[in-house]
């Protein structure tokens, strides 16, 4: 065994920290505070305090239906989600999850009475320590999410619906979240706001500015002849539309502030939801980094924890199993394929950037020359989890000699074909094009439809025109767009005019119209 | 770092959510409950279960693109045997490479399976739905009787004498009336005694003597206990509520009966099973089978094993008159029973039939139920009138004369339930007022 994960030189002079299976709460104690010396103290992780929550079996499943969270408000989807996850796992077609982690502070890491103590101890160093340093050091995280404010927003949240429940009736509120939720992929701003400056970094600003037009000044530049000025004013329709801040692809945002027969409390409703989803924005965006981040983390901590003489041979041989089994990547042509393994790809590309640092190839300084070779590897990996996205990340770092590993290809499917082509292989003419092609696939703005509202007039019939830009002449799903085109409807309170549109000619290609159904959600004025 | 223990945290905080859930899907779940009824034993049809919701009911629409057309990529592992442009033919179903690029949660458009427990099961199946009136009429005048004790009486039997009652009426009487008390009379004695008769004492002795005999006629005239102050504890009759119910399912199960007609009548009497279970603590199934003659079978053999013969309705009636009379007194079971039939009958049997009904059986049925099952769909060519079938001209005479008895046709299964919601849906107060 002693070859095992690249042990070798571990002298083993301490007490394992458990044997057999069995765990209690000193144990986990001690797990915990083991793999905290590894994780801050040699791979120099920063993490929020942990907080190691025991639950059962209904807990994780009640977790599951509401996203994950520990409080939430009441929804009937939940109740779906919870039944269903339910009785897939009653018939054993489903197993639970070990762990769900919260992003918050501290640090709500879930974990399940029915692990073993090998289990906990890889549950407590993926989650409690590899997302945790994700969650509190990954820049979207930093920018989207308020870990500090989460479970006090959601327990306002779960309070101000249950007493609109209580005043409006369960039916008015449940119609409302009907709505809301089914806008809630288009309820988050995409783009940070520019943060309003104060006094201090504007007068910087102004004193920069200047010092800049005082070193490039040129008086020639006065002598040239004024471009006249045409575009001086702009049109009734640009003003209305700049007034609303239009377009707009909040669509949830927008109707909070502008839907004009809303009532305030549903306004406040549409906001909580949007806040939600803005909150789980980034975890959406970061999926493969996240992952590959925590599970990166936890190899390499077990394999410390083994090293040191901490974890025993046989509870070794049950975590590489378990983990094994996590990072399969099935081919495109097994029935087991359901898309790439976000643990599979995140942890390969740890792993080969560790590689690449440790022992580059001569193709690796060709590809990676910031990297290759450099001297702290665990630096590079903590930068890297810092600063990108899934898309950057792929865009950056996916190394020809991984799309060899994995096989990739690339694969063109146009309608107008009778056939697929085969677009891209792993060999020198594919790396770029397979690299490009993945991280697009990891990119928002690829695979969400771009809904923008584009225009309205509050003041004439009030008929809201939203535009789906059709990336690649992908329409929208017949039946669902209407479903959710009529609640937008039902929300605005007047007519919604759909047009998809084809983002290279400009033409439209399809429209969808929804009218508002009286007295479902707005008073009925009859 | 914390450690916390939640396993014991209340369970069933997803309760609420289950609720809005069942509500939401209410006509979805009372659907499946009443398909899934079909397929379960009778005995077994009130056990919690799970039901088959179709997924499209409690649909959760979001903006996404469609799964064809326009021009997309696919990036796809464990690449063997392509190179640069190579074409693959488009594989069946869309999605290229077969890669199934699916939901990102793996929401299948499958049903799903959704357990209810017992309670919500029979809610959702019996809603709005309840015993005819017929069954308080019957309570009222239940022979069965239970005792309770209704104060006190001045008339009883001795065993019911109550004594502390009729000690205390007799100590008040006796206060009342000052009859003497015997430690007063002892007393008097004494004191005559102590004095010498012949002396300055004896007229004050003789004063006392006379008060004696004065006291001892006084004790005499009034009684130690008076008729008067006797009482009885009481005890009144209330009829007692049969709590248990006894339900026969009589079928024709002869060749012109198909399988379709006998899933029918199953169904039914699936549901009225069901039904009684709700209302009493004990429900008895007998099955009773016919052709030209009766028998009693059980319930696999009542289903499923093939018969031929002749229809003679009669038999069964006589069967379960027999069973009635051996096991089931009508005055401690409350008896329902179901008829399923094709409507055929010989000629003959059919006065007998109806002399059975009206003077046997629906006097100590609660209610019978006749169920005319017919084919799926039934053709006749036009210009064809068709007539009623013999037991139902039969039956549909004595129904006229107002006994407790309801028939309906049923040719498809989907109308089961609402023929047997029919017959025991919550008639209005006013009905139920004249029938008490």
């Amino acid at each position: 065994m002693n070859d095992m994960g690249g042990v070798g030189s571990g002298i083993r002079v301490e007490r394992p920290l458990f044997e057999g299976a069995d765990w209690d709460f000193t144990t986990v104690q001690r797990v915990h505070d083991a793999i905290e010396q590894i994780a801050i103290g040699e791979m120099g992780l920063d993490v929020y305090p942990n907080q190691i929550e025991v639950i059962g079996t209904e807990q994780m499943l009640d977790a599951y239906s509401s996203i994950g969270m520990p409080l939430f408000y009441k929804h009937w989807s939940f109740g779906k989600h919870f039944a269903r996850n339910e009785a897939m796992y009653r018939a054993g077609m489903q197993g639970l999850a070990y762990e769900i982690v919260i992003n918050s502070n501290p640090c709500i890491c879930y974990i399940m009475e029915e692990n073993t103590a090998t289990m906990q101890t890889l549950v407590i160093a993926h989650a409690a320590f590899g997302h945790n340093h994700f969650f509190k050091n990954n820049y979207l995280f930093k920018q989207w999410t308020d870990a500090d404010g989460i479970l006090d927003y959601l327990e306002f949240a779960r309070g101000y619906i249950a007493h609109c429940e209580e005043r409006y009736g369960e039916v008015a509120v449940e119609r409302l979240l009907d709505a809301a939720h089914a806008l809630m992929s288009h309820g988050v701003h995409r783009y940070p706001r520019p943060r309003t400056a104060d006094l201090r970094s504007e007068e910087l600003r102004v004193r920069a500015r200047r010092e800049h037009e005082e070193q490039v000044f040129n008086d020639l530049w006065r002598t040239l002849p004024a471009k006249s000025t045409e575009k001086s004013d702009p049109t009734a329709e640009d003003r209305r539309r700049a007034l609303l801040q239009l377009p707009q692809e909040n669509l949830l945002y927008f109707l909070e502030k502008t839907a004009p027969r809303l009532l305030p409390w549903q306004r406040e409703i549409l906001r909580i939801v949007r806040i939600i989803a803005q909150y789980f924005y980034p975890q959406s965006q970061t999926k493969v980094m996240n992952e590959g981040c925590a599970t990166y983390t936890h190899y390499k901590i077990m394999n410390r924890l083994h090293e040191k003489g901490l974890l025993t041979d046989g509870n070794m041989v049950e975590f590489l199993r378990s983990h094994t089994n996590v990072v399969f990547q099935p081919g495109f042509d097994d029935p087991r394929y359901s898309g790439i393994n976000p643990y599979a790809l995140g942890f390969a590309m740890m792993r080969d950037i560790e590689r690449i640092c440790t022992e580059p190839t001569a193709e690796d300084q060709q590809w990676f020359p910031a990297i290759a070779g450099a001297a702290d590897p665990m630096a590079v990996l903590r930068d890297v989890w810092a600063n990108y996205r899934d898309e950057s990340f792929i865009l950056q770092f996916l190394s020809p000699r991984l799309i060899r590993e994995f096989g990739l290809f690339h694969v063109l499917d146009d309608a107008n074909e009778s056939t697929l082509r085969v677009e891209a292989i792993h060999d020198e003419r594919g790396y770029r094009k397979i690299q490009r092609a993945l991280a697009q696939h990891y990119d928002i703005a690829w695979t969400l439809p771009d809904i923008q509202v584009v225009d309205v007039n509050l003041a004439g019939d009030r008929r809201l025109i939203v535009h789906h830009r059709a990336l690649n002449r992908v329409l929208l799903e017949e039946r669902d767009t209407r479903f959710v085109l009529q609640h937008l409807a039902d929300l605005w309170g007047y007519d919604v005019l759909m047009k998809e549109i084809d983002p290279e000619t400009d033409s439209v290609l399809k429209e969808h119209a929804a009218t508002p159904r009286s007295g479902v959600l707005q008073p009925d004025s009859a | 770092m914390h450690i916390v223990d939640r396993r014991l945290n209340p369970s069933g905080k997803n309760l609420a959510n289950r609720q809005r859930f069942m509500r939401r899907a209410k006509s979805l779940i009372r659907k499946a409950v009443h398909e899934s009824s079909a397929s379960r034993s009778i005995k077994d049809a009130d056990q919690a279960g799970e039901v088959a919701l179709p997924a499209q009911g409690v649909h959760e629409p979001a903006f996404h693109r469609s799964a064809s057309g326009g021009i997309r990529d696919h990036l796809l592992p464990g690449n063997k045997q392509y190179i640069e442009g190579d074409t693959i033919p488009r594989p069946q179903g869309g999605a290229g490479g077969g890669g199934s690029e699916g939901s990102p949660d793996g929401e299948g458009q499958d049903d799903f399976r959704f357990a209810l427990s017992r309670d919500e099961f029979v809610d959702l199946f019996l809603e709005d739905l309840e015993l005819p009136d017929l069954a308080k009429r019957r309570v009222v005048n239940a022979e069965a009787v239970t005792w309770h004790r209704a104060g006190y009486s001045v008339t009883g039997s001795p065993a019911n004498l109550a004594l502390m009652r009729t000690v205390r009426n007799s100590l008040s009487r006796r206060i009342a009336l000052k009859r003497p008390k015997p430690d007063e009379l002892e007393r008097l004695r004494d004191e005559i005694a102590a004095l010498n008769p012949d002396g300055e004492e004896g007229p004050r002795r003789l004063e006392l003597e006379e008060e004696l005999t004065r006291k001892l006629r006084r004790s005499s005239v009034i009684p130690y206990i008076d008729p008067l102050d006797v009482r009885y504890r009481n005890f009144e009759s209330h009829p007692k509520p049969v709590a248990q119910a006894v339900m026969f399912c009589l079928m024709d199960v002869s060749g012109s009966m198909t399988e379709h007609m006998k899933d029918l009548a199953k169904r039914f009497y699936v549901l009225l099973y069901i039904f009684l279970k709700r209302r009493y603590k004990n429900v008895d199934v007998v099955f009773v089978r016919h052709t030209h003659q009766a028998q009693e079978v059980d319930e696999d053999t009542f289903f499923n094993s093939p018969e031929t013969g002749g229809t003679v309705v009669s038999t069964a009636l006589e069967v379960m008159q027999s069973v009635v009379a051996e096991r089931y007194s009508p005055d401690s079971w409350n008896i329902y029973a179901a008829q399923a039939s094709d409507g055929d009958n010989t000629a003959s049997d059919n006065e007998k039939t109806a002399s059975l009904l009206v003077n046997t059986i629906l006097p100590v049925c609660q209610y019978y139920a006749y169920l005319e099952v017919g084919r799926d769909s039934e053709h006749f060519p036009p210009g064809f009138i068709r007539r009623d079938s013999d037991l139902w001209q039969t039956y549909t005479a004595i129904c006229k004369s107002g006994a407790p008895m309801a028939m309906r046709k049923v040719g498809h299964r989907r109308d089961i339930y609402p023929v047997f919601r029919e017959l025991f849906a919550k008639k209005q107060a006013t009905t139920g007022a004249e029938t008490a």
